[in-house]
């Protein structure tokens, strides 16, 4: 159950104009979206270990109010990028499950043609950019998005997301220096669980004691700290990060606190070693973004605990539907493994059929 | 009437020729607009066209290119100069991993049409962080195209192809081949009004019978000067065929030559392992082996970083006097 200063707190954010602006279809909706995601994964889970799926499984269990709270706020102009932790984002951008689903079990019919896996979700359709597993690789993409959108003269942005580790990272240095420099319209969301992999936020990183977007001073970039248990919290203040690129083209850096449940990957053998196991059930208990707006939308009256039954059992559904889809459809053929390499031998174009381009065999 | 125009100067109307075409082009790199270019190849391209279209970049390669990759997934077409291409290490994760392998990743829903262009070469004198010559290394990516002229009238031909490509371009130059004058021809006398040279055809530079001297960039060069004295001095008749392009490759070309000459020698700047001569003597062996007359031979430079000192820089570097003697062991 959540913390009574907790709901608190919560009370003032949801006086934000943005959340005012919420009708109750669409706090429904958010839960919906975040209790989607967690069945989507705990699915993904189940068949991770009965050997359906292979490779990496970085599961966003715990973290889902930071992706969904974001996204919210996005318009048609506005992009999403993020690291190899990305269900999350792909879900609360609107990608189906089963896509996303078959695309674990590496198959043709996955978002990615069974080409990425879990790390490498991608929608251009839904200025959805990755899904990317280099740490810190996404960030200076993350500026460019946003660079395309500024040049175009649209009104837009662009959200990049990483981890409290990645921020360490030169890449991310450097994006940042280009994003001040150039007026980008790029916000930075450090999604700060604690830990990289086995490594606490102490012992990663150096950084003032207002927090690890504070660094964004040294770039004369605005930046936040928010509490990410709460979808009002988010809303409001990365709200007024969007606001700031859409009016101003000028970028932010926000960190939102959260953490994962689970394991840095499903293969993390250490889990509970550099975390205590009481740690894990304190954050269980009273910082998991489900339970908090479960029970923020019941005190509200917008739901009562039946309805929330109705959603995760919808959302169990939904999910199991898409493992058996994924189970169902065929791996991609041999043949596939050549194409998607050039554009330009894909659409068989004059440039596409002119000089050797692949040299095996 | 084809002018007289050195490489430097064919670049630049090439990348003036592409800002016109197409709005979505875009010059970024360090000192490319006020400085108007470390090696001028974008002069009077900003006061031309401004800070929207020609943008100085500060000194910060892996977030400069990363962003052009990032700018270039929603249709700009970024045109990055990197002041010497041995700074690509420094962007090497941007590089090799989000522009040769986004569109792979994601099943084909993404292409990335960036060109990456700067000088790849060594000879001057300025160590071994400045004289890499990555051409090979990048050849190696698929999803990478490694393009390389070497000479005024393909600079500018390639240069336009590079930026029409919807695949990532890796244009190497060479900053001892900008002074370099060639013929180009004017756009009035071309029947598309235009100088378009494809990527992934060769160029035979010097029609030959005896022997084929296969090369890329400045090399060629190189082997046009060991063919004239193979020609006057021993009644060699070398063919030097210019690859151009090293990813697409021209196979037909190479495999055309040989079969004509019965005898190859690969020659480049780079490094010896698994340098591009590597890749095609292996091609010719597996395809013209009953058609050669002697082995493929293989001239890079010296297999150590560069030196320093000028007269033994030159050394490292293949010269004519060196073609000309391994060409006298297999001729
Ligand atoms: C360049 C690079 N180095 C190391 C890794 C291995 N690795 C993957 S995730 C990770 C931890 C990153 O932690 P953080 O940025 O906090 O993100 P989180 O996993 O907590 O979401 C590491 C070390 C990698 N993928 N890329
Ligand atoms: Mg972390």
């Amino acid at each position: 159950m959540a913390s009574k200063t907790a709901n608190q707190k919560t009370v003032a954010f949801a006086d934000a104009p943005i959340n005012q602006s919420l009708s109750a279809g669409d706090k429904i909706d958010l839960l919906r979206t975040m209790v989607r995601i967690r069945r989507f994964e705990q699915t993904s889970l189940k068949h991770y270990h009965n050997g359906s799926i292979g490779g990496f499984l970085h599961l966003y269990i715990g973290q889902e109010s930071v992706a969904v709270g974001t996204i919210s706020l996005l318009g048609d102009n506005d992009h999403v990028i993020t690291a190899y932790r990305d269900h999350g984002h792909a879900l609360a951008v609107g990608m189906g499950m089963d896509e996303c689903m078959a695309e674990l079990f590496g198959k043709a019919t996955g978002c990615s043609k069974g080409k990425g896996g879990s790390m490498h979700y991608f929608a251009p359709d839904k200025n959805y950019w990755g899904g990317h597993g280099i740490v810190g690789g996404q960030a200076p993409l993350g500026a460019g998005l946003a660079f395309a959108v500024k040049y175009k003269g649209l009104e837009g942005c662009c959200l990049c997301y990483l981890g409290d580790g990645a921020i360490n990272q030169g890449a991310y240095h450097e994006s940042l220096n280009l994003a001040s420099l150039w007026d980008l319209p790029v916000i930075y969301i450090i999604e700060n669980n604690g830990y990289s992999m086995g490594t606490s936020q102490v012992r990663s990183s150096a950084y003032p004691k207002e927090g690890l977007a504070a660094r964004a001073e040294g770039y004369n970039m605005a930046w936040d700290k928010i509490d990410g248990v709460s979808l009002y919290e988010i809303r409001a203040g990365v709200q007024k990060a969007v606001e700031r690129a859409h009016k101003e083209s000028r970028p932010s850096i926000i960190e939102i606190l959260t953490y994962r449940h689970k394991g840095h990957s499903v293969a993390d053998a250490n889990a509970e070693k550099y975390r205590t196991k009481e740690e894990i059930q304190k954050y269980m208990n009273e910082h998991d973004p489900i339970e908090f707006w479960k029970s923020t939308l019941i005190a509200e009256g917008v739901i009562t605990e039946d309805d929330y039954k109705e959603i995760n059992k919808e959302a169990g559904a939904e999910a199991d539907a898409a493992a058996d889809f994924a189970i169902k459809s065929p791996y991609p053929e041999e043949s596939e493994i050549f194409d998607h390499v050039y554009w330009e031998v894909d659409n068989n174009t004059a440039a596409g059929r002119t000089g050797r381009h692949f040299f095996h065999g | 009437m084809p002018r007289e125009i050195t490489y430097r100067e064919a670049l630049r109307e090439g990348l003036d020729e592409e800002l016109a075409y197409d709005d979505n082009v875009v010059i970024i790199g360090e000192e490319v607009a006020e400085y108007n270019g470390a090696y001028k190849v974008t002069e009077g391209l900003w006061k031309k066209w401004g800070d929207k279209r020609i943008i100085d970049a500060p000194i910060s390669e892996a977030g400069f290119i990363g962003m052009g990759i990032g700018a270039s997934m929603l249709g700009i077409r970024p045109v990055m100069e990197l002041m010497f291409f041995s700074f690509a290490y420094v962007a090497f994760d941007q590089m090799m991993n989000n522009a040769a392998a986004c569109r792979y990743m994601s099943g084909g829903l993404i292409n990335v049409p960036i060109v990456v262009r700067g000088p790849a070469n060594g000879g001057t004198n300025v160590g071994a962080t400045h004289s890499h010559t990555p051409e090979n290394i990048f050849a190696n990516m698929p999803g990478l195209k490694v393009v390389t002229p070497s000479d005024a009238h393909d600079a500018k031909g390639l240069i336009k192809s590079a930026i029409r490509d919807n695949d990532p371009v890796y244009f190497m130059e060479s900053t001892v081949l900008y002074g370099m004058t060639g013929l180009v021809p004017s756009n009035d006398e071309l029947e598309d009004g235009e100088l378009i040279v494809p990527i992934g055809k060769a160029k035979v530079k010097r029609e030959g019978s005896d022997l084929t001297l296969i090369a890329h960039g400045r090399a060629v060069v190189t082997c046009l000067a060991a063919a004239e004295i193979l020609a006057e001095k021993y009644k060699i008749n070398a063919e030097v065929l210019d690859l151009r392009s090293i990813r697409p490759l021209d196979e037909e070309a190479i495999m055309t030559s040989v079969r004509k000459t019965h005898r190859a020698i690969c020659v480049e700047e780079n490094k010896p392992f698994c340098g591009v001569g590597a890749q095609i003597s292996s091609m010719i062996m597996e395809q013209c082996f009953d058609d050669l007359d002697a082995p493929v031979l293989r001239i890079t430079s010296a297999d150590a970083p560069a030196f320093y000192s000028p007269p033994i820089e030159k050394l490292q570097l293949p010269n004519p006097e060196e073609i000309v003697e391994r060409a006298l062991s297999i001729c």
